[in-house]
């Protein structure tokens, strides 16, 4: 069976920290971060290896602010 | 001047006219004394004469904010009305004068305030001259005396409409619209294709295409800094229409002692009281603001500048006197005579007032 | 295996599996964080995009928090009068047929203001489509009672709680207009979740390709949630939105094919 691996990356900046995408993620690979952002927001990141890019923090994230990549291993 | 002659009243020849200027749509709600319009235009199946589409709306808010839509279309659109319905527009035209959208808007005044009645009158004057609705703006206001400029002033109005990018008011009453008089009918103009829309109107939203920017209409803008200069905008925008757009009649004017001055319905008894006043040695001239907004103060002022005394003749408590006092000379007396309640002032009356006020006086 | 990936590996463009659609412009949503206008103007504009109609769409923003929605969606719009998107929405799709118009509105916008231009629009049948967001609250001029707030729920124009006998009933737009003969199909979504994010895009998706049949109104309601008007966290106003919300405002297709599939 083909494994994917998968990755993020966030518009830190037009993160809001609303944290609705971190129940999403199926893997707990998601966290909010303990810095701020310019507008004074904790971001979300990827903080696991467990991402399999399943998309599910992006399209559930407000502001669109989450590109997911994902590949056949 | 077309060719083709017919009898028909002012709200058909106002429809007629309509659907030949190439008009795509017109949106209204029946209110007496103008329903002719749009049962003519539902009874001429303008869509099958040249595709143009008649909708009667839910209300007065409904039509005029049809308007707004279809005019951001840069479609040619209009609708007609009276006073009580015009109130209830005013919101629409605000919205349409601030995203500077043409449009054609009718009123058949009736007189007021409140349900009033169903009589002509001319007490929209303030409501539709002096903005309306909130916000600084200024709407063209033109004001027909006879059925065949019931007729050629629509297309005169969507020209300026679409030249200002500015709602154009035209400004009749019952009396107009109700009195039969023959007419010189022009040819049928065509409708604009989309994409003649798209090359002559560039702000139209008809769907973003590559080569441009989306195509955004509001009047909202919540930078003060811009928002002032979208009002400053405007502001230049009508020195500009005042500049170049006053429209006006002079009858006897050359050689008069007392003008009278009215509009629509007023002037046209106001010329049986010149002919009645001048045949008892009053030299009596008339100047007949076609514009209400443009309003020709220049013109006020000159004349009052040669003659005795002005008069101005109104079917409201007197509202356009108030401009003929701003603008003219302040030697000579202005004073105003208006019946109101739906009441036309009579010809022997406006004599009777002139001969008081002043000959007499 | 999996760790012998390195991150340049995977950041290609080529392994791109989501990514903010073009259609949504770069600027910064104005929406609070979490709220579910933005999901709901994202997949929108997947939608639009995925069908290629950017040059043929024309939008309407309303009065309320979505008002700016122009500086949001990446195609020709409008900005219509507290609720007279409907009216303008009309006269649009009657002058351009071919055309696809939609109106993205407010519960105040479109269930109170507006109950006149939403009711006529949807009985004559226009051929556009409505997206109803319904967070039972005013957002924008900070959380004022609106006709669907809940029975007891709180507002600023409703410290206490709703109470019916002084302030009515709340109101069922979405069940109202089903029973309308003009609209075609009618259904109620949400945004809180990915899976309800999908159903929801399905949704619209189908709304959109009716449109283009020209069946008559074809509506989406989106239940929403408003953390700032109901003074909780987002995760918590979605939870709260699950419990209190759904139940008076259940998911759901209401009318499918021009026939009623719920009892309203």
């Amino acid at each position: 069976m083909a494994k994917v691996k998968g990755d993020i990356i966030v518009d830190i900046e037009k993160c809001k920290g609303c944290e609705v995408c971190i129940d999403a993620c199926p893997t707990h690979t998601i966290e909010m971060s303990e810095k701020v952002n310019g507008k004074g927001y904790h971001f979300m990141q990827n903080v696991h290896d467990a991402c399999t890019g399943c998309t599910n923090c992006a399209i559930v994230c407000p502001d669109g602010v989450i590109t997911v990549y994902r590949i056949k291993v | 001047m077309g060719k083709e002659l017919r009898l028909m009243k002012g709200n058909e020849a106002f429809a007629e006219a309509v659907i030949r200027a190439g008009a795509d749509g017109y949106f209204g709600y029946p209110i007496t004394p103008q329903s002719e319009v749009m049962e003519y235009l539902m009874a001429e199946k303008p869509h099958e004469r040249t595709g143009m589409v008649v909708l009667q709306a839910e209300s007065e808010v409904a039509s005029i904010n049809m308007l707004y839509g279809g005019a951001a279309c840069g479609k040619k659109v209009l609708t007609s009305s009276s006073s009580p319905g015009i109130s209830l527009m005013q919101e629409g035209i605000s919205y349409l004068a601030g995203s500077e959208l043409p449009c054609l808007i009718m009123d058949a005044m009736r007189g007021g305030p409140g349900l009033g009645t169903i009589q002509p009158g001319q007490a929209d004057y303030f409501q539709l001259t002096k903005g309306g609705g909130h916000g600084d703006y200024n709407l063209i206001v033109i004001a027909p005396s006879s059925v065949q400029e019931m007729y050629d002033y629509v297309e005169i109005s969507f020209d300026l409409a679409f030249k200002y990018r500015n709602p154009v008011v035209v400004l009749t009453d019952g009396a107009i619209g109700q009195m039969m008089e023959k007419v010189y009918i022009g040819d049928q103009k065509p409708r604009l294709t989309e994409e003649e829309i798209r090359e002559k109107y560039p702000w139209a939203t008809l769907g973003k295409t590559p080569d441009r920017e989306r195509n955004i209409i509001t009047s909202l803008d919540l930078d003060p800094y811009r928002q002032e200069r979208h009002n400053l905008h405007l502001q230049k925008k009508f020195k500009e229409i005042e500049e170049n757009e006053v429209r006006y009649e002079e009858l006897n004017c050359e050689d008069a002692d007392f003008i009278i001055v009215a509009y629509g319905t007023s002037a046209r008894i106001s010329q049986k009281a010149m002919d009645i006043g001048r045949e008892k040695g009053l030299k009596i001239g008339i100047f007949r603001p076609i514009t209400l907004w443009p309003f020709p103060k220049k013109e006020i002022r000159a004349l009052s500048e040669k003659v005795k005394g002005i008069l101005t003749v109104e079917m409201s408590a007197g509202q356009m006197v108030e401009d003929v006092r701003l603008h003219a000379s302040e030697k000579i007396p202005v004073e105003h005579y208006g019946r109101m309640g739906g009441v036309i002032p009579t010809p022997n009356e406006i004599v009777e007032v002139i001969e008081n006020l002043f000959v007499k006086g | 295996m999996s760790d012998t990936i390195t991150k340049e590996q995977i950041f290609k463009p080529e392994n791109i599996v989501y990514k903010k659609t073009d259609l949504m412009t770069d600027n910064v949503l104005s929406y609070c964080p979490g709220c579910g206008h933005g999901t709901t103007h994202r997949i929108l504009m997947e939608v639009i995009d995925e069908m290629g109609l950017q040059s043929e769409t024309i939008g309407i923003a309303p009065v309320g928090c979505s008002v700016l929605a122009y500086d949001f969606m990446n195609v020709d719009m409008q900005q219509a009068a507290h609720g007279r998107a409907p009216a303008l929405a009309t006269a649009i799709k009657r002058l351009l047929p071919n055309k696809t118009v939609f109106s993205y509105q407010g519960d105040g916008d479109l269930a109170a203001i507006g109950t006149a231009e939403t009711i006529h629009a949807c009985n004559r049948g226009e051929n556009f489509t409505t997206i109803f967001i319904n967070n039972g609250i005013y957002g924008m001029t900070g959380g004022q009672m609106a006709p669907t707030t809940l029975e007891g729920m709180k507002s600023s124009t409703s410290p206490y709680g709703r109470e019916w006998h002084a302030m009515g009933h709340p109101l069922k737009m979405t069940e109202l207009v089903a029973r309308l003969p003009g609209t075609y199909y009618v259904t109620r979504q949400a945004v809180h979740t990915p899976a309800a994010v999908r159903k929801a895009k399905k949704a619209i998706r189908k709304a959109i390709e009716l449109q283009q049949q020209k069946v008559g109104m074809t509506f989406v309601e989106v239940v929403s949630n408003c953390n700032s008007g109901w003074k909780m966290t987002p995760v918590n106003a979605n939870k709260w939105m699950v419990e209190n919300m759904f139940p008076f405002y259940p998911l759901g297709d209401i009318k499918v094919d021009g026939k009623l599939v719920k009892e309203v």
